[in-house]
Order: structure tokens, then sequence, then C-alpha cells
């Protein structure tokens, strides 16, 4: 992030950060999630959703601030995004890099897998 | 508190006796809009409703009246409107929500001469037709026709144990003359009274179904704030309430909505013969006409005309059985209302031609004096 | 590193699935349609105000609006066109326990069923009223509304409507509503604040979602909903308690947005208890 003067505190600033999940199935495409994102982490997925449409997909996974705007803005519960805390951190690291994510039958999927 | 029900000897009118009957079933919402000849009940009820711990509330117009009549109805209080033509008229949309939404409630219409404005304090039964298809699409529905004071004092309790057990809006058909007239009325004791209420729901909350229909066809149902978590939509639905636009649910939720009433014919349809046995010529008649009819049978067996009397107690469903079995043996049947032959269709329809029907018939504002009736049967004689 | 960890856990629930009737999603609105962001707004009040789940319903008439009710996993009532508000009185005065949301649309609300508005509003009936104001009847196709701009071409307007639409906040006001607030969707968080405090506090309250329409509406006026949010982006502005009458729609001067009215007054019930039950002690 750019700042026209350097806040005195930067360096204790503690950015939250997010896990975007997106329930592809429900997705109908309008893009808003993608449009009003303020960090610009996601897209369209080339591919198509069970209806037809491309869903959104995240490009840019590290710059989300868990700021929920996806979640929010989106008209069809198709997108929200999870606080990565330190106990997930944790989690992550017991299980580390080999743990299988299943997709499940009910439309939910990890895009950026 | 006050008692809901005043156990006595009065003198009062039809409007007031309803209004009284109603308390005494349970009824403690009432959503009404003032219209002659009807705004009598409403009024006793802003009166008689907070005494009890009812709640009574003067609409914007009758189409909100009876949105929350619904409404109250939902939230697990038994409730009520009464109304006049015009009024009767605007209420058909919501009572139609009322059929679809399996809704318990108590519509009164004390009917006045029409169409549209027409005599606002004379008498007529010209809505007979309206009650029975008065609302979009196809459904069957509950009507009572009262004759007195003291009947509609009944009819209105029975109106409501109707509407409870078979959760439908049930309409009451009065009209302005017994709306208006005073006659002794009895209250009988608290005892005497039975009132019964809407089945409710038991056992799993996650695997209950809104419309899954009980022993006698009829669904168990909910109050809001009970945690059923319902969804309640006039839209076609399936048993769990659902809306499903297909025509299998139209088919399955059509079915459900007509079988209720149609299988319960026993249980719902009330009349009262009058000198039937040895009847050669029976008059069909129902509300105030009932009582024109009842002093045209009595004037005419003096002149040694064998005449009887089936009068509707309920007028909807309609008393077919009855009124074939009559048809094989007797000669003649005459249809008397203050209409031009509503009614009447109806009595055709079930003789089918085996008996010659005749009319005697009124476009409303005044009573049928008996000897027309009695002209009629002299005539036929 | 945030893909890893997305893989490491399940996949949580949507925040907002235990208040949704899941297996009824997704929802009929058209892609690019705001009723959805309106109702997940509103669903966000709901958890966000701690009321009691079971004592929330949720009313709603006739329309695209009308079908928000079908989707919130709460007692809930689609009733007839325009009705809404009269059959949530019923449902209020029958049990006032209750916590009752309206949530409709503006045809609904505004042209079939405005005498029922102004009436409740009158009265102070309290309860909490969510009008989504996509401009237009949506669900039949794109008709003109009592909503929709002067000029705005509409399939029963196709030369321009000729009419002169109403300002929505300025009629609950004048009518009577002690809490009236208007947002665009862009403004999720503000409507979720406004349905809460809307939802908490006693009386009849009144808030408008601006909504697009892209499908039926903005199509017949050259607007995608993307241009539609844009509009609501630069042509917005922010003005708590600017007075309802001079809050007209029109994105020439700007389209005022915020909380306009929030005033304590004693609710329909309050005043039915005092005046009408009080009485038979005498």
């Amino acid at each position: 992030m750019e700042f026209w003067r350097v806040p005195l505190d930067v360096d204790e600033i503690q950015i939250t950060r997010g896990i975007v999940y997106i329930i592809e199935n429900r997705c109908k495409g309008c893009g808003y999630c993608i449009q009003f994102c303020p960090r610009q982490i996601l897209e369209f997925s080339p591919k198509f959703n069970q209806k037809g449409y491309h869903p959104p997909v995240v490009k840019n996974s590290d710059d989300c601030v868990n700021c929920h705007y996806c979640e929010i803005i989106c008209p069809e519960f198709a997108i929200y995004s999870v606080e990565v805390s330190d106990e997930l951190s944790d989690s992550y690291n017991e299980i580390g890099d080999d743990n299988e994510f299943n997709e499940e039958v009910n439309g939910k999927s990890n895009p950026h897998r | 508190m006050e008692k809901a029900i005043l156990t006595g000897k009065y003198y009062m009118t039809g409007d007031v006796a309803c209004a009284e009957g109603a308390l005494a079933a349970g009824c403690r919402f009432f959503g009404g809009y003032p219209i002659t000849p009807a705004t009598e009940i409403a009024e006793r009820m802003a009166v008689r409703l907070p005494e009890v711990g009812g709640t009574f509330i003067q609409m914007e117009d009758e189409i909100a009246a009876m949105a929350t009549v619904l409404g109250a109805s939902w939230a697990g209080v038994k409730s009520m409107t009464a109304t006049s033509g015009p009024g009767f008229s605007l209420m058909m949309e919501n009572i139609g929500l009322g059929i679809c939404t399996e809704t318990p409630c108590v519509v009164v219409n004390v009917q006045r001469g029409g169409p549209s404005t027409g005599l606002p304090t004379q008498s007529a039964q010209g809505d007979m037709m309206q009650a029975r298809w008065g609302s979009h699409g196809h459904y069957e529905i509950i009507a009572l026709a009262p004759s007195s004071p003291q009947e509609i004092f009944y009819q209105t309790i029975t109106a409501f144990n109707l509407s409870e057990t078979y959760r439908l809006p049930v309409l009451i058909m009065s009209d302005e003359i017994i709306g208006h007239m005073s006659e002794r009325v009895v209250i009988p004791d608290k005892k005497d009274i039975k009132t019964l209420c809407r089945p409710k729901p038991k056992g799993r909350k996650d695997r209950f179904k809104l419309y899954e229909p009980g022993p006698n066809g009829v669904a168990a149902m909910p109050a809001a704030g009970e945690g059923y978590n319902v969804h309640v939509t006039g839209l076609t639905h399936d048993e769990k309430g659902y809306p499903i636009l297909t025509v299998e649910t139209q088919m399955e939720m059509i079915t459900r909505l007509t079988a209720k009433i149609s299988k319960n014919l026993n249980d719902i349809i009330q009349t009262e013969p009058y000198f039937l046995d040895d009847a050669e010529m029976v008059l069909i008649s129902y509300g105030v006409s009932a009582r024109t009819s009842l002093a045209a049978v009595d004037i005419a067996r003096k002149q040694g005309i064998k005449v009887g009397l089936l009068r509707l107690i309920t007028v909807w469903p309609f008393p077919e059985e009855q009124i074939c079995e009559l048809a094989e043996r007797v000669k003649r049947f005459i249809t008397v209302e203050i209409n031009m032959g509503q009614i009447h269709r109806e009595v055709q329809r079930c003789v089918g031609g085996k008996a010659p029907v005749s009319l005697v018939g009124h476009p409303g504002g005044t009573i049928i004096p008996p000897d027309r009736v009695v002209e009629k049967l002299k005539e036929a004689f | 590193m945030a893909d890893k960890l997305r893989a490491a856990k399940k996949q949580p629930d949507h925040p907002l699935d235990d208040l949704l009737r899941r297996d009824r999603i997704p929802h009929i609105w058209c892609p690019g349609c705001g009723i959805g962001t309106a109702f997940s707004s509103c669903l966000n009040a709901i958890k966000s105000s701690g009321l009691e789940r079971k004592n929330v319903v949720m009313v709603s008439g006739i329309g695209c609006s009308g079908r928000a009710a079908g989707y919130v996993n709460l007692d809930s009532f689609h009733t007839t066109h325009g009705r809404a508000i009269p059959f949530a009185t019923g449902l209020k005065l029958g049990n006032p326990d209750l916590n009752v949301i309206v949530f409709s649309g503006d045809g609904d609300l505004f042209a079939i069923g405005g005498n029922h508005l102004i009436h409740a509003a009158r009265r102070n009936m309290d309860m909490t009223v969510i009008c989504v104001n996509n401009l237009n009847y949506g669900m039949t196709g794109g008709q003109v509304a009592a909503t929709t701009p002067n000029m705005a071409k509409t399939t029963t307007t196709p030369r321009g409507n000729p009419e002169t639409p109403f300002n929505l906040p300025h009629i609950a006001y004048a009518a009577g509503a002690t809490f009236v607030a208007r947002w665009t969707i862009l403004n999720t968080r503000e409507i979720t604040k406004s349905i809460e405090e809307a939802l908490l506090k006693k009386g009849f309250s009144f808030i408008e979602v601006l909504s697009p329409c892209p499908i039926n509406y903005g199509r017949r006026n050259k607007e995608s909903s993307q241009d539609t949010l844009k509009l609501y982006q630069e042509k917005t502005i922010i003005k708590n308690g600017a007075h309802p009458s001079e809050i007209d729609i029109d994105p020439e001067k700007g389209i005022i947005l915020g909380k306009f009215v929030d005033l304590q007054q004693p609710t329909y019930i309050e005043k039915y208890d005092k005046i009408c039950r009080s009485l038979m002690n005498h």
C-alpha cells in the first residue's frame, strides 16, 4: 500500500488476512465481487458452473484483508471470507502440505487448486 | 377481566348476538371496516374484545381487514371480520389466500341489496353464489345461513369450530333483517358451549411438514413464533409449504383442499326438516327467507296442502344428497330466497328433472311475504 | 499461503446459511439483481440484532422482492399483492412478542399496497418495512411503476414515462413513520445497520433500498447492472438527517442517502393497551 505520508505506527498496524470461499454453483456471474473488491483479488474464472455462468476465482489470494465486502455485496450467498486466525495457521502447520481437500458434492469447491 | 361468555337471557340484535357468539367461541381478534348493516358487529367487538384480552382494529379498507384476520390467525389467535356486499367483494382476494394457505377464520356477510352499493339498509340474499365462487380458482368453502339472532349466536360458534377443524375461512351469510332484528337470545353456561381448536403439531420440529394431511385430511397448524420456521404462501405449494409451480403440485394441492371438505360432508352439513315426512311439495329455503317459508308451510297445511320445508343451515357445501333423496318422492320443489334464483339453480341441479322446481324470489330490499309462497303452492296444488 | 490454508481446512458454511432455506437456493432473482444483496443485508441485521430467532417473522407481498420470504429460514409469509403490511399487522396484534419484518418491493408497497403503508405508518404499527426499489415491475416483465423516473422507458411506457415518481421516504415520513432511511445496495453495511436499528426500535420503520433491475429496467434504459452500481457510486451523497421532502431521486442533483428520521413515539399496541384496555377498569 502506498502512503502519501508514512504513518508513525506503520510497523505496528496489523492487517487481517482472509481466505475467500466460493460456492460456485450458487453464482450467477454478476461480477459485483470482482468489480468492488478493494484489493482487486478476484477475476472471472474461465470455467462454467452448473448454470452456465462464469464464477469468480481468486487471483491474488495473499492480498485478501478479510473485509467481507464480496460476501455482503454478493446477491447469491455464493462468496464469503474467513479470517486467517492463528489457530488456522497452526492447524495448517500441523497438517503440512500434503493434505487432501475434498470437493463437496453440494457445489462448494476450491476453485484455486 | 370481564367474562367472555355473558351467560343469561337477553333481547339483542342478530349483529350483537353474532359478536357474543364469536367471543364465546374464543375469538380474540377482529379486524374490520364499517359497513351497513354489519357495523354493529364491529362496534360490539370494539367494546368487548379489550375486556377479554383480545384486540380490535378498524383497518383502512376491507382488503386490509381480511389480511389482518389471516395474520392474526397465523399468530395463533381465533380471528374474524364482518362486512356486507361491497366489503365482501374486496375481501374475496384474501379469502382466497385463506383457502390456499388453510387459515382458520370466520367472515360474516350481513347481506344487503346489490349489485354495487345497492340498498345499504335493506335486506337481500344476493351474495350466495359469490360466497361459493367469489374468489378465483377452484375450491371448496363452508357457508352457514342463520335465521334468527339466537341462531347466529350458535352458528358463529359452529363457524369457528368448523374453521378450526378444517382450516379454512368459514362464511356466515346473514342478512340485514337478521342482523338488525331484536329477539330473545339465550347465552348458555360456559360448560354447555363446545369449542374446538386447530390441530397442533406433535413430534420433531425439523421433520414437520406444514400441509401433511392428518386423519381427517387436515394438517396440523403451528403458530408463528413457535419455532417451526413455516413458510406460508399463496402460490401453489407442496406439503412442505414450498412453492412448486407444476401441474402435479397443483393437482395434489387442489385435491387436498377440496377433499378435506368433500370427505367430511356428514360432519359439516346441517339442515332442518319441517313437515317433510308426508310432504308432496317441499320448500327449500335458508336465512331470513326460511322464516317466510315456515309461515307459508303453516298456512298451507291448514288449507290441506301437504307441504314441508327443508331449511338449509349449511348452504355450502350444498346438501346435494338430501335433495337427491327427496327428489325421488316429492312432486314439486319451490326455492324461496331474496335473489332471482341462486340456490334455486343448485336445487334444480340436484333434482335433475325428476320434479318441477319453481322459484319464489325477489331482487332484494324486502322480505318475501308468506302469502306469495302460499299462492305459488296453491297454483301448483 | 492462503491457498494452502484454504485447502487445509474443510470449507465452512456460508455465514448466513443458517438463516437460509438452503434447499431453495439458488433463488429466482436474475443475474445482477440487487434484491439478493438487500436480502443478505437483512439477514445480517437479523443476526447482529441478537433477537431470538423464533420471534422474528418475515412477511412479503407479491413481486420479485416478494419472494424473499420464501428463502428465509424463519416463520415466513408470502401473501397477496400489496397486502403484506396488513397481514403483518394481524400477526403483530395477534402476538405482540413477534418482531415483524415486511420485505417487499416498490410496486407492492407503494402502488397496490400504498394505502396500507400510509395507515400502518400513521398508526405507528411496530414493524420494520424494507422496500427494495428497482424502479419498475420486474416480475411481470418491466412495466412502469410509481417509482419509475420521468421519461424512463418501460414496456408500458415505450416512449418514456409521462408521470412523476414518488419520493418514498417522504411518503413514509409524512404518514408518520418513526424511522426512515434510504440506501443503495452498494451501502450494504449501512443497510444492515439501519435494519438492525429498526428491528431493535419500537415503531414503524421504513428503509428504502435502491437496487438495479438490469434485465427488465436496465435493458430498456441502456443501463447495465455495472452501470447502475457505478451511478450509485458516483451520484449518491450521504446526508443523514436530510429532510425527506428534499430527497427526490435525481441523479443530476445527486441521490441523497442516509438515515433521515429517528423519532420515539408510542406504538399502536402501547396506545391501545393504555387507552382501550385501561378503560375497562373504570
